[in-house]
């Protein structure tokens, strides 16, 4: 046999490969990570680290060099009632929103899962809040409680439901739950696809076979889909406190804060203080206080995620 | 006899009815009976396992147990008991509530739930595990969790799909011979589906052979294996499979293990068949012989598999002279592919 025709066809000789970038796992590694870790230096450590500088001196708008004010700033912060108010308001907010954006994402989360016709569009409607951007839609809120020109009031006075308008963004207690009520349209949808997630992750099997144990839906609800989501509702539930907790969109386009700081919440508190007033030193201590809960909700996140793995 | 399970003229079809899974199937258990539903995948013997069970609609047909039309009911009020194939053990609840689910949905009083459920473990000698999660158990164990969840029910019957698949081959020789024994001891009804025909010749008092959506034959292991109703059979049951050698307008089928050296096959009536033999593989003490085989019809490659006590020296590349007894051929229509008169055979 000649050596012609034990050539293999599409092999040539004498050609080696080269090692290519992406054949260097470790070097690809660090150039895919450093976009990451600049945005993180630059817009989230420098910014963080600047904050905590901040609160422990007398810096303002009108005086930006840095004289060292050791606690007096927290002094001043403490001593006004509304930085109080604006506590109790955030904690509110925090809880009875995070209460419904769990509760009602879990129930679009099922309708979602289910199958029917048209199951596209009602998908693509549910995720519309939250595609759309934040300032965009709580502009559009804002027209829909408008004291005068509310849609809302409108539909309800042509149904003979009230006589006046209801001035939504002007009663204190109004005001919050009108607050409440965008952020949670606003959040539902994202904590809806988490939850989904975690339903569409649950075995198939799992769930006939409870059919057939003989669990009705209710007990296959409450012994079976729940238990097996409850990690990732515990991580519906922490995003949606965490954009709560720091979330002041919503609240600086619908009421600044007020009426007389009935909604006022923390993350608006020291942008009102820090940037509207110059008072950046006390801006920065108010933010500070929003510190401990994010650290803790990002134990809690980290850990619920872990407890997903085990499963 | 009562027929515990029955289908009568099952269809189930998908993807509005482009797929036929099942294609008319008419099957009936006897009490106690154990049927296994052999095929290769794809061959719909799950789907019609999930229609009796209740998880599929069927779009034809009926099925009945203890003699009544249970279509529109749901899987509960089946009285039936499925042991899946991935076990479905519920992984957030621990052995014993894994076990007493089913008697928990009955609502049973909860004394008699944990005696209950405790009789069942013991039984399958899984006493000692009830406080651990399904995770923290093996292979075989949680296959047992899954038949204890399924007999605390006292069903009529006992669906099981694919129960050892997920064991390796080991352990699948001792846990089908546990399955056999724990039937035996509850005697209730079976349907046990498999690919696996090792499985279904060991645990089947009946096999159903299926393909494409149909029985293609049902009968005891050594009906199936003796006298396939068809080439389909034939081929798919026996390993290596039944050797088809085309004359007249028939196939001429004969097992390996019949095809042997001339002097190994007795009587005067004996069809001898030369045998250009092209590689011999040793399997487990027997020698698989490879080769061509003429005059028993045309020109064939065939299988002969000689059991350690045949100790003819056979060499790749020689010819000899093989035989097979006439009592062992079986014949087939080579169009329809199923069994024919036979034709005589020279030789």
């Amino acid at each position: 046999m000649d050596a012609a025709t034990t050539e293999r066809p599409g092999v040539r000789a004498g050609k080696r490969p080269a090692r290519r970038f992406a054949d260097n796992e470790r070097q690809m590694a660090i150039w895919f990570l450093l976009p990451s870790i600049v945005y993180v230096v630059a817009l989230v450590a420098v910014p963080f680290f600047l904050a905590i500088g901040f609160a422990f001196s007398d810096v303002t708008a009108g005086d930006p060099s840095f004289q060292w004010a050791g606690l007096r700033t927290f002094e001043r912060a403490l001593d006004d009632p509304v930085f109080w108010r604006s506590l109790r308001n955030t904690f509110v907010f925090t809880v009875v929103s995070m209460a419904l954006i769990v509760v009602l994402g879990k129930v679009l989360a099922n309708i979602l899962v289910a199958d029917f016709r048209g199951k596209w569009l009602v998908r693509f409607l549910v995720l519309l809040p939250w595609t759309t951007p934040v300032a965009l839609s709580a502009v559009a809120w804002l027209w829909m409680l408008d004291s005068v020109f509310s849609p809302i009031d409108w539909v309800l006075r042509n149904l003979g439901l009230i006589d006046g308008n209801i001035y939504w963004l002007g009663r204190p207690q109004l005001a919050m739950a009108s607050v409440i009520a965008v952020h949670v349209w606003r959040l539902v949808p994202l904590s809806a696809v988490i939850i989904l997630a975690g339903l569409v992750a649950i075995p198939n099997d799992i769930q006939e076979a409870a059919r057939v144990d003989g669990a009705g839906f209710w007990r296959r609800m409450f012994e079976v889909t729940i238990p097996l989501t409850l990690p990732v509702v515990a991580v519906a539930a922490l995003f949606g406190a965490i954009l709560t907790f720091t979330d002041m969109t919503v609240v600086y386009v619908l009421t600044r804060g007020g009426p007389n700081h009935a909604t006022q919440v923390l993350a608006s508190w020291a942008f009102i203080r820090g940037i509207e007033g110059g008072d950046v030193a006390q801006g920065a201590a108010v933010a500070l206080f929003l510190f401990p809960l994010l650290l803790a909700a990002a134990i809690a996140i980290l850990r619920a995620v872990r407890r997903m793995e085990v499963l | 006899m009562t027929k515990v399970v029955e289908v009568r003229g099952l269809v189930k079809q998908f993807e509005g009815g482009r797929v036929h899974a099942v294609d008319g199937i008419d099957l009936a258990t006897e009490e106690g009976e154990y049927l296994v539903l052999l095929g290769p995948s794809g061959c719909g013997k799950t789907t019609l396992l999930r229609t009796i069970a209740g998880l599929e609609q069927p779009s034809e047909g009926e099925v009945f147990i203890d003699g009544q039309v249970v279509n529109d009911l749901p899987p509960r009020a089946r009285k039936i008991a499925m042991v899946f194939q991935s076990y479905a053990l519920y992984p957030h609840k621990n052995v014993l509530q894994n076990i007493v689910f089913p008697l928990k949905a009955e609502r049973m009083d909860k004394d008699e739930q944990v005696r209950k459920a405790r009789w069942a473990a013991e039984l399958l000698g899984i006493d000692q595990l009830l406080d651990r999660r399904p995770r923290q158990l093996s292979g075989g164990e949680r296959q047992r969790v899954a038949l204890a969840r399924a007999m605390v029910r006292d069903p009529h019957v006992f669906l099981l799909d694919e129960p050892l698949s997920n064991l390796d081959a080991k352990l699948r020789t001792s846990a089908r011979d546990e399955l056999k024994r724990f039937q035996q001891r509850v005697g209730t009804t079976t349907i046990y589906v498999t690919h696996d025909q090792a499985e279904a010749m060991g645990l089947g008092d009946r096999i159903a052979v299926m393909d494409h959506g149909r029985v293609r034959q049902l009968g005891r292991p050594v009906e199936v294996y003796d006298d396939p109703a068809d080439t389909f059979v034939a081929t798919f049951i026996g390993s290596p499979p039944m050797n088809l050698v085309p004359r007249d307008g028939r196939f001429v089928g004969f097992r390996p293990e019949h095809l042997l050296p001339a002097e190994h096959v007795g009587g005067p009536e004996r069809r001898l068949v030369p045998f250009k033999v092209d590689r011999i593989e040793y399997l487990s003490g027997d020698r698989h012989v490879y080769g061509t085989a003429t005059r028993i019809g045309e020109e064939t490659r065939v299988i002969a598999r000689l059991p350690a006590t045949v100790t003819t020296p056979i060499a790749a590349g020689e010819t000899y002279e093989f035989a097979v007894h006439p009592d062992r051929l079986r014949f087939f229509d080579a169009e329809s592919g199923h069994r024919a008169d036979p034709v005589p055979v020279g030789g």
